[in-house]
């Protein structure tokens, strides 16, 4: 295998090279790397070239290594579709945002779950608003868990949605999450219907500087202790929250430090 | 004309019967609870944000530290986060050997709870048999990985040390005299006039109340929801073996109590399984990376702690540290009742209603 890469390696910089900057072919083409090592010793076997030979033969490992990932991971797929149930293959898709799943080139494995995900998302935008879903997905890595992203402003609706409408009738709120994004915060949300047993994860962005989502005490009493560690942690303001205190630290701490631009006072702890 | 007025009353944060590092404080009526206000965050230790700068085989050891009367269980639920994000095989030796500690686990956080809220109430004999009989585990444990209460024994991909010559066999002489042990815990407490008295119809809620406030483990099943999630969200080799989900009807702390009593019958049964279909020989580790480093994405995984839903959820970036680590721990979010719980209560039970929920400080606090 590893012998095909390098003579792909060889043949792929000489036609990238007449058509681009050899900078930006060297990027486009990693690959390139390896196969100019292989004529190196060959044709210069000389004693200055040697570390400089060894570090490529650590790339060129690095590569073949991706490459087993690679095809291992395909494997995996393929498996995984092939264990897929037909009856799942057939249901009707709407494709939303379908194709992200649909990325890999073998023949694109539909989710058993794609159907309950498109129906949640269908359901949030007949009775919540148009606009309540900004992404949706299947984490495929997660036992391909729905997982959607809804409109800040739609959330507080969009959770009574989960917990009465009897579709998705998300009685349990298994765990909130708040995240750190570096470049916006989110708070995660993992749902479970114990009549049925369907989980979802809702995803709800924030920005920086002035985070804040809706508060969903009022929809399920577990969120009260975890948006007050969240608050606490991250700084995220749950407006119609009962009691929004710090929950971990002191009361008079400064910061929140959870957050990835937290300076502790004391650089020693 | 008698003049009454409110007390403020402030139990904790030292104060045994609180479990460590807890404080309430209630505004108390002569004898009943008015409000209770649960403070946190003494025992609070950073674990998420210290896990940050750790790779993953570092973290193994501060999930021991969260509950520390359950540890095992902590070990697996972050192993197993990280194995499912990577796709890692796991060998069967090595899953048996999970799967009978955190159920040997499970028996011994039970008689850590059983001796320690009978001590509450005022048993005090109680405590010294569970003790005893707690100790024989933390034995088996001691000579398994060499610590007795902070194991540090699970790593992505296997376990770190395999049993030793002659483990098994006593583990199932332990799991043979368990039985009457636990017969014997019944015929010294479980029916008991003064417990019942004590216990029975104190702290009642109803299912509904039980989800909305997202309990689980004892504290769901007490209400008659049959939830468990080794029977409805199998992992491990739960489903190979036989065993039942034991669920309470009234949702107080008697019922409680014979949901845990009844556990520890079911985690023998289960042991018993596993201990008969040990494989011979094999591996303990499966093939891992040198570099633990999961690909980028989110996983949240689950797992049943004795005390209820034990989750991790980890956001990865494909680094071998992870961006972002979060714990759902039973204990935390169990306790959130409790100020519901207490009001309209007389002071004595509210060591009785607290004992009951089952909270590990280190967990609460993380």
């Amino acid at each position: 295998m590893s012998e095909e890469e390098k003579r792909a390696g060889e043949q792929e910089p000489a036609i990238e090279a007449s058509q681009t900057p050899p900078e930006q072919a060297r990027a486009e083409a990693p690959a390139a790397e390896p196969a100019a090592s292989e004529e190196k010793p060959a044709s210069a076997p000389a004693e200055g070239e040697a570390p400089v030979r060894r570090k490529e033969t650590d790339e060129e490992k690095a590569a073949r290594r991706k490459a087993a990932l690679e095809a291992r991971e395909a494997a995996k797929a393929a498996a995984a579709l092939a264990a897929a149930k037909p009856s799942a293959a057939a249901a009707p898709s709407t494709g939303t945002e379908a194709a992200e799943t649909a990325e890999a080139a073998p023949p694109p494995p539909p989710s058993p779950n794609q159907p309950r995900l498109d129906r949640a998302v269908q359901l949030l935008r007949e009775l919540v608003a148009e606009d309540a879903v900004e992404e949706a997905a299947i984490n495929e890595l997660n036992d391909d868990l729905p997982t959607l992203v809804v409109k800040n402003e739609r959330w507080l609706e969009a959770a009574k949605l989960f917990r009465s409408h009897q579709e998705l009738n998300t009685n349990y709120l298994r765990n909130v999450s708040g995240v750190d994004q570096e470049t916006h915060m989110e708070v995660v949300y993992h749902l479970l219907s114990m009549d049925s047993g369907h989980v979802y994860a809702v995803k709800v962005r924030t920005d920086r500087e002035r985070p804040s989502v809706p508060s969903v005490t009022p929809v399920w009493q577990t969120a009260n202790w975890n948006e007050r560690e969240i608050y606490d942690l991250l700084g995220i303001d749950f407006p119609g929250h009962p009691d929004l205190r710090r929950i971990m630290m002191p009361d008079d701490w400064v910061g929140h430090p959870l957050r990835k631009d937290y300076v502790p006072l004391d650089s020693e702890v | 004309m008698i003049r009454t007025e409110e007390l403020l009353l402030n139990v904790g944060p030292q104060h045994p019967s609180t479990h460590g590092v807890f404080r309430i404080i209630v505004k108390l009526d002569g004898e009943i609870i008015k409000e209770a206000t649960p403070v946190m965050g003494y025992l609070h230790r950073g674990t998420e944000k210290l896990a940050e700068d750790l790779n993953f085989t570092q973290i193994i050891p501060y999930t021991d530290r969260m509950d520390y009367v359950s540890a095992m269980t902590n070990n697996y639920v972050l192993v197993h986060a990280v194995e499912k994000m990577m796709g890692l095989e796991v060998p069967e030796r090595a899953e048996f050997l999970r799967l009978i500690v955190m159920e040997l686990q499970r028996v011994a956080s039970h008689m850590v709870w059983w001796g320690t809220y009978l001590l509450d109430i005022g048993a005090l004999s109680p405590f010294l048999y569970a003790f005893n009989d707690r100790e024989r585990i933390l034995q088996l444990f001691n000579e398994l990985c060499g610590a007795r209460l902070t194991y540090n024994y699970m790593r992505v991909g296997g376990v770190k040390w395999d049993a030793p010559e002659g483990w098994i066999a006593k583990v199932k002489e332990f799991v043979r005299s368990m039985h009457d042990k636990l017969a014997e815990y019944d015929d010294l407490a479980s029916g008991n006039e003064i417990l019942l008295s004590r216990i029975k119809g104190v702290g009642a809620y109803d299912a509904q109340t039980a989800i909305d406030y997202g309990l689980s483990g004892a504290n769901l099943r007490s209400t008659g929801v049959k939830w468990d999630l080794r029977k409805n969200e199998p992992y491990s080799l739960y489903s190979r073996f036989e065993f039942d989900v034991p669920v309470g009807r009234n949702g107080d702390c008697y019922d409680r109590y014979l949901v845990r009593m009844e556990e520890m019958r079911q985690s023998l049964r289960i042991l018993e399984q596993a201990l008969e279909q040990f494989p011979e020989g094999g591996e303990t580790m499966g093939k891992v990376p040198r570099v633990i480093r999961p690909p980028g994405g989110e996983i949240y995984v689950r797992i049943e702690s004795p005390r209820g839903e034990i989750g991790c959820y980890i956001v990865s970036k494909g680094k071998a540290e992870p961006f972002r680590l979060k714990f759902r721990r039973p204990s935390f979010v169990n306790l959130q009742i409790l100020p519901k719980l207490l009001v309209g209560e007389s002071m004595t039970n509210l060591v009785t209603i607290l004992g009951g929920i089952d909270i590990v400080l280190g967990e609460v606090d993380c």
